[in-house]
């Protein structure tokens, strides 16, 4: 089992490794969450709690419930009956922009860089507080010059970060897919989020960006804060997760190290099962 | 007596008594533009013959009050000597047996007198006097014309409803697919001198041909080709409808008329309903239609094939089905269903250049109603707009009707968001 | 054919009071559309209130006209957020619908006899409710030179309107400018991705739709007080499309681009029908093939076709270069 140095995976030696278990300082907390489209249950999650400070992977076969579970912990979709709290803030009802300006942020599986922006326009976006953003501020240019300079000065040095400076001033149409998905995520560190959630980062990224995204979703730990990913490809759970949660038909079936997920006969036993729908869906999906 | 048709009408609106249609009509030639001015009118019954000693009072501005009785050739005049606001009315007591207004809601009209030295005609048709039919009649005869006209909805908005599923396209030329099946109707029948029996199937077949076939071949394929974005395509399909909507009127001219066959069928009486033979005979066979194209959406290999490119264009064409055929089919069955609409109502009500774009908000209004792009959903919109237009009369002015059903749109957008049988969209 | 009557023709409707109607209100859309990704398909009905609110103030309640400004500023808000609030949550091709439907709802009811006594009817409201305005008009004479003529009434409208439409780029430079304006333009591009971020999406869409109604107001002010007159059948839907193709003509998403639609729109549209008029009554035409009274029709048909041609092959405007302006780049 692969060990990080850092406080955030300290909890992984005090934790039960069973669907629910309690962690010692949780940031998130799910409870008997669900959502139904039709007939189908999409999402049944009885209890789930994330690890300040920790890198989670939610994994599990296609059609599991996992980017219907992050729209609901986010607002993007309500549920039909469940209740969830971050930072011991009940989430219910609350708008997708709230939960954002609370310090949850996230990232989709189809990249939404915004294509007509440059890429310095997509990072100062994502700054909070703007007075030039409000609709009388914004006629009088000299009451928010001064932090637009400050914002421009913090959007410049992430994307120095993400190597992306040199493309500052194209627009975000122009970028690779690879290089779409770092200046998604380093548009959601302009937001300064206290947990970063991450739907299939690596999808369709090459393999040379891929350890630099690893690199940076390690960093955002090391820097105290809580990532929460979707992610097909183990090697890369393997690699930086501490905690490992598998969804499958809605449900939460293991929770675990990567080592001990992944021997779990059950999670096995779900991928298996569902392998036919795997080759078929990787294509077709939105 | 002015008092009791306000009466009549106070349960409707507050501002309804003092509102009536008016005509003025321009008679003397501008240059004279003097005084004295006068406002008149001429009485004449159902038959057209003068109806002599009907009372007229008339009240304006400054408190101004002038009686009059039409002579024997059924005209009245008052002079007036002040711009301003009139109300005239008529004394309906004085009408003979047998004759009435054909609207008792306009016993009193109003005429604004901009300019003196212009006079004003004002109408009052009369018509044989109409006994006001009891609330469970007109109720019924309402529900009956609104199960027609949410049957011609239907007819219309399932191609725009399939159209849009399978191609994303919100095609605002949809009206002109009606049009052109009315207008080869009322060509094929009154100008070729086919029976309308023969041209309506004809126009139908050629609309399936035009509006379907060659408008998918030729406009929406290269433009899909091109990779056009969907709101670009809303844009042209605005320009497409605007183009022939003008080009209509070129050809056509600008009055409704009527086909040479069954324009003006008795109707039949059947315990409180009436209806004419030739909308029983469109109704059933629009049933019929409406029930083929749902056993083609459901039981044929290229119907469920429609099904599945509404549902995930990608995922299908990567499962073998030809996704540029299936629109093409669409296409076609949308036209058929959309030109046989447009055939009924020529038959019904007549054709104009206008008909199609007097139905687009209607069938746009049912389709969002049911749920964009789910066929069962534009048939349950379809089928409330048209009873909800119909039925509404009962309680407010048949003009403001498609108002209500509007309005009845948006409403129920606000509690439904995405329509009555629509799915919520998946995000990210 | 006489050239020099054309020319003058032309050139004054490209400077005239209609360009800055439609210019206002495609200024409007292009804050709706090019800035947001709104599908306002009701902008007619923003004019319509500005329109009516002029009008029927004055003639109906004897206020004065600037009460009636302020009347139809506050009448264009109201209308807006009974758009926004239903639809500005829904997809887009939503708003399109119930914009359209609203706009419908304002002219049925204008034009409707049940609101003869206040609203007109189908006549609508002809009176001299431009008094005030009128009588500001320094120029006791218009001018008439061999490439503009405008009487005095129409000069003063111009100048004003113009005055109007200048103030309001400005205004609009200013915030699109402003992280407002990148604000606006990353909802137009992906409104899910903003709400990520932390940002009110609702309430920044429904600033939009207000603010671009109330410059279409505007622009229903101009049509109502250049005329003396407000005929409810001239705030249809076409009015809106034709709104629509002034923008896409400049070009969405720039400031000028409203302005310089309105001018090669009218432009064109004055050309084509001069030169069909003078064709058809110096029998250049032949009669059987255009009649002295479709030349209109011609002029709508080659609008449509225009617009058609002008979406498939250069949506990104007459002038426009700039690929990532052009409408379909996000399909």
């Amino acid at each position: 089992m692969q060990r990080h140095s850092g406080s955030g995976s300290d909890f992984v030696e005090v934790t039960a490794q069973t669907p629910g278990s309690a962690k010692p300082d949780p940031i998130l907390i799910a409870d008997h969450i669900t959502r139904t489209f039709g007939g189908l249950t999409a999402v049944n999650v009885a209890h789930l709690e994330i690890q300040r400070g920790s890198i989670t992977a939610l994994i599990g076969p296609n059609g599991a419930g996992k980017t219907t579970f992050f729209n609901l912990l986010t607002g993007y979709d309500s549920p039909n009956s469940g209740s969830w709290s971050f930072n011991e803030i009940a989430l219910n009802g609350i708008p997708p922009h709230k939960v954002a300006r609370l310090g949850m942020v996230r990232t989709f599986q189809l990249t939404k860089a915004l294509y007509r922006l440059t890429v310095l326009e997509n990072m100062a976006l994502g700054a909070r507080g703007q007075k030039g953003e409000s609709l009388f501020t914004s006629l009088f240019p000299w009451l928010w010059r001064a932090q637009e300079k400050e914002i421009t000065e913090k959007a410049l040095s992430i994307l120095t970060n993400f190597k992306l400076i040199e493309k500052k001033d194209d627009f975000a149409a122009a970028l690779s897919g690879g290089q779409r998905k770092l200046l998604e995520m380093a548009r959601a560190l302009m937001v300064e989020p206290e947990m970063v959630m991450l739907d299939e980062p690596m999808a369709g990224v090459n393999p040379a960006l891929k350890q630099s995204l690893l690199e940076h979703i390690k960093d955002l730990r090391n820097e105290g804060k809580t990532v929460l990913f979707v992610e097909h490809d183990m090697d890369m759970v393997r690699e930086i997760s501490d905690w490992v949660v598998v969804m499958s038909q809605g449900e939460v079936i293991a929770e675990g190290t990567p080592t001990s997920v992944m021997k779990n006969e059950q999670v096995i036993e779900a991928y298996l099962g569902a392998h036919h729908d795997v080759d078929l869906s990787a294509e077709g999906k939105k | 007596m002015a008092k009791s048709l306000t009466l009549l009408t106070l349960g409707r609106s507050a501002l309804l008594f003092l509102a009536l249609l008016i005509f003025p009509v321009l008679l003397s030639s501008p240059a004279q533009a003097e005084t004295p001015t006068k406002l008149y009118g001429v009485i004449t019954n159902s038959e057209g013959e003068p109806l002599s000693d009907i009372g007229i009072s008339i009240l304006g501005p400054d408190g101004f009050s002038s009686q009059a009785a039409t002579n024997e050739q059924g005209l009245w005049e008052v002079p007036i000597l002040s711009k301003g606001s009139y109300s005239i009315t008529i004394n309906v007591d004085d009408l003979p047996e047998g004759q009435a207004l054909t609207n008792p809601d306009k016993g009193t009209v109003k005429a604004n007198v901009f300019m003196l030295g212009v006079d004003l005609r004002i109408l009052f048709p009369i018509g044989p006097g109409v006994v006001q039919s009891s609330l469970l009649e007109r109720s019924a005869q309402l529900t009956l014309d609104g199960i027609l006209l949410g049957l011609v909805i239907a007819l219309a908005a399932l191609g725009l409803s399939l159209i849009f599923g399978t191609t994303g396209l919100t095609n605002f030329a949809h009206g002109e697919i009606l049009t052109l099946a009315g207008l080869l109707t009322y060509y094929l029948s009154a100008i070729v001198g086919l029976p309308v029996l023969a041209a309506a199937p004809l126009a139908v077949l050629l609309g399936a041909l035009i509006s379907g076939f060659l408008q998918d071949k030729y406009l929406w394929k290269p433009l899909r080709r091109r990779g056009t974005g969907l709101i670009a395509m809303l844009v042209i399909s605005i320009g497409l409808a605007i183009f022939l909507r003008y080009f209509f009127l070129f050809i056509f001219g600008g009055d409704t008329r009527q086909l040479p066959q069954y324009a003006g069928q008795a109707g039949i009486e059947l315990g409180l309903l009436s209806f004419t033979p030739k909308s029983i005979l469109t109704t059933v066979i629009g049933i019929l239609l409406i029930l083929g194209a749902t056993l083609w959406l459901l039981r044929t290999r290229m119907g469920k094939a429609s099904r599945a490119v509404a549902d995930n264009p990608a995922l299908a064409s990567a499962s073998g089905i030809d996704v540029q055929k299936v629109i093409r089919a669409v296409w076609i069955l949308g036209a058929t269903l959309a030109s046989y609409a447009g055939v009924v109502v020529t038959i019904n009500q007549g054709v104009s250049f206008l008909m199609g774009q007097d139905m687009l908000l209607l069938i746009f209004a049912a389709v969002t109603l049911g749920g964009l792009g789910t066929a069962n959903g534009a048939l349950v919109g379809s089928l409330i707009i048209g009873l909800f237009v119909q039925l509404s009369t009962l309680f407010i002015p048949t003009e403001l009707k498609y108002v209500g059903a509007l309005i009845v749109l948006i409403l129920i957008l606000i509690i439904r968001p995405q329509g009555i049988l629509g799915k919520k969209e998946r995000i990210g | 054919m006489d050239f020099l009557f054309i020319t003058q023709q032309t050139l004054s409707a490209t400077i005239g009071v209609n360009t800055i109607i439609f210019a206002l209100a495609a200024i409007g859309l292009n804050m709706h559309f090019g800035y947001t990704g709104l599908l306002n398909f009701g902008q007619a009905g923003f004019l319509a209130i500005g329109a009516y609110s002029v009008a029927v103030p004055v003639i109906s309640f004897g206020l004065p006209l600037w009460v009636a400004f302020l009347i139809g500023i506050f009448n264009s808000v109201i209308f807006a957020l009974l758009l926004g609030v239903p639809t500005l949550r829904l997809r887009a091709d939503y708003l399109a619908i119930v914009t359209i439907a609203a706009a419908e709802i304002v002219r049925q009811i204008a034009r409707s006899a049940t609101f003869n006594s206040t609203l007109g009817g189908s006549d609508g409201i002809t009176g001299k409710f431009g008094a005030d305005f009128f009588a500001l008009n320094p120029f006791k004479s218009g001018i008439d030179t061999p490439i503009l003529r405008f009487n005095a009434n129409d000069l003063w409208v111009v100048i004003t309107g113009w005055s109007l439409v200048a103030f309001i780029v400005f205004i609009m430079w200013v915030m699109v400018n402003s992280p407002w304006g990148r604000l606006m333009r990353a909802i137009r591009e992906d409104e899910d991705a903003v709400r990520s971020l932390g940002k009110n999406v609702y309430l920044y869409k429904m600033q939009s739709l207000i603010i671009g109604g109330v410059i279409g107001t505007c622009g229903g002010f101009v049509y109502a007080l250049s005329r003396q007159s407000v005929q409810p059948d001239n705030y249809g839907t076409a009015l809106t499309f034709f709104a629509y193709t002034v923008l896409i003509l400049g070009g969405a998403a720039r400031v000028f681009s409203p302005v310089i639609g309105a001018m090669i729109f009218w432009f064109l549209i004055v050309f084509i029908e001069q030169v069909l008029r003078q064709g058809v009554s110096n029998n250049l035409i032949p009669d059987w093939l255009i009649g002295a009274n479709q030349v209109s029709q011609i002029r709508f048909m080659l609008m449509g076709l225009g617009l058609m041609l002008l979406m498939i092959y250069r949506p990104q405007g007459i002038f426009g270069d700039r690929k990532e302006l052009a409408l379909d780049a996000k399909a």
